[in-house]
């Protein structure tokens, strides 16, 4: 399983394209409020990390992500 | 910090059009004329952004019906059906919609909002899991969200998607439920479910197939989406409205299971609210017989909405992937939709402004819909409405 620093860096690179160009991200970025995704965009970037890490994510923990180490977080406990 | 602060983008989206003089949410229809026809917000227009697919809101037969269920029953049953709002005609519909569907068991609820809410609400609970269409209509998101299951989505009518999730869930699989639309309401596409039904056989779990936009346009009895691909036996779970091709307000689920009698009195949309009136059960139940004497009017409304969508698709502009009695034109610019809807209905042409995050992407959709009471003639002038618009802006 990936350690967390690898969860933030691939997450990171997943959201590259939804932001604005040099855009810095860092684990405490929040998604919706700082670095503007609509929900369309979010669902669109985990949809992405579903992909990317092979793991469904169940919609319902979406409430609990603001940045990305809730994510980082979140995916951690998901992967097994 | 107000509660009223969350719903500001509301209010800005409402400004913008109010001081724009359009107001396409909530139009009103100041009088119905027809099936087809009626004034709206004070245009004489051709109601094309309904659902009234087959055309029976003026059935001579359906009003009677309704007519006579006032007299002798009044206007309510002013209770739950799991009260005193259980009337012998719910009973009878139930039936009827059961022996319609070729089912064993039938519940009939007050809307379509509360059958599919209800039944993904209470079929699947806390340690379950939900697999959904992304485009799933609103009703089954709420209801899913209410489970208390897990839920996962897959990209909308993609069954490889699809597959690497139910792949995923393993063990799990035996407690999954798999919901997908029969024709999804804002496109007008159908959903690929001879292949979800396989991979439902293959992999495990429940599926339940909302054909509320289906009902009375697919299949060769009118039956839906199921009926048409030929997998009946594969859906656990049909569930429908009587606000489309039957013309009236109302829900459906049927099955096969018998355990759909003790759902239903674990269903809080079905107990905790009023039954249908005497007039809406009597007009959807000569709806749901003249659906089934009547298959010409399947036959009108595909060549309507084989009219349309040709038209349209001649005209250049981006519509729905599928020819569907829906047929959504795709607007890029949100401005441009709003000033296009507006033109429309001075035309005389009512159809549906759809915007984000309503609509399935980040775009509007002008959102057709033919019903087989629609003429030739009707079909033309909402057609050449649709050309004027391209006299000043180039199509989206």
């Amino acid at each position: 399983m990936p350690d967390y620093n690898e969860f933030i860096t691939r997450i990171c690179g997943i959201l590259q394209p939804f932001v604005k160009p040099g855009q810095a991200l860092t684990a405490d970025s929040e998604l919706v409020s700082e670095l503007g995704l609509t929900s369309l965009q979010v669902m669109m970037m985990i949809e992405q990390i579903e992909d990317d890490f092979d793991i469904s994510v169940p919609l319902n923990i979406l409430p609990d992500i603001r940045t990305i180490r809730d994510l980082a977080r979140q995916l951690e406990r998901l992967l097994p | 910090m107000s509660l009223f602060d969350k719903f500001q983008p509301i209010i800005d989206v409402r400004a913008e059009l109010q001081s724009l003089g359009i107001m396409p949410f909530g139009a009103v229809t100041e009088k119905i004329l027809s099936a087809t026809e009626g004034i709206v917000n004070g245009h004489r227009v051709i109601l094309a952004g309904t659902n009234n697919y087959l055309g029976l809101t003026f059935d001579p037969e359906c009003i009677a019906a309704a007519k006579t269920a006032i007299e002798e029953q009044g206007t309510g049953t002013t209770g739950s059906r799991m009260a005193n709002g259980t009337f012998a005609e719910h009973v009878l519909l139930e039936q009827e919609l059961a022996a319609f569907f070729n089912r064993r068991h039938a519940i009939v609820f007050t809307t379509g909002y509360a059958a599919t809410s209800g039944m993904c609400a209470t079929l699947a609970g806390p340690g379950d899991t939900i697999v959904l269409d992304a485009d799933s209509h609103a009703s089954i998101y709420d209801g899913v969200r209410l489970s208390g299951a897990d839920i996962v989505r897959f990209r909308h009518n993609d069954v490889a998607d699809l597959e690497k999730r139910l792949r995923r869930l393993g063990e799990r699989l035996s407690n999954t439920l798999i919901i997908v639309e029969g024709i999804y309401s804002m496109l007008g596409d159908r959903s690929p479910l001879r292949e979800i039904a396989e991979l439902k056989r293959r992999y495990g779990g429940m599926l339940l197939v909302d054909e509320a936009h289906s009902m009375g346009m697919l299949g060769e009895h009118g039956r839906g989406l199921a009926e048409h691909a030929g997998v009946e036996d594969d859906v656990d779970f049909i569930a429908g409205t009587f606000s489309k091709s039957l013309g009236a307000i109302g829900g459906f689920c049927v099955s096969n299971h018998p355990e759909l009698d003790a759902v239903r009195f674990a269903t809080r949309s079905y107990i905790f609210t009023a039954s249908p009136s005497p007039s809406v059960i009597a007009s959807t139940r000569t709806a749901l017989r003249l659906l089934q004497e009547r298959p010409q009017l399947r036959e009108q409304l595909w060549r309507n909405a084989r009219h349309l969508y040709d038209g349209l698709e001649a005209l250049g502009f981006r519509i729905s992937p599928q020819v569907s009695p829906v047929v959504a034109v795709t607007v890029e610019d949100r401005g441009q939709s709003i000033q296009w809807w507006n033109r429309l209905l001075e035309s005389g042409v009512y159809v549906n402004l759809v915007m984000p995050p309503a609509s399935p992407g980040d775009y509007s959709l002008l959102r057709c819909s033919v019903s087989a009471a629609h003429t030739s003639g009707q079909i033309e002038r909402i057609l050449a409405a649709f050309a004027a618009l391209r006299g000043s802006a180039t199509p989206g």
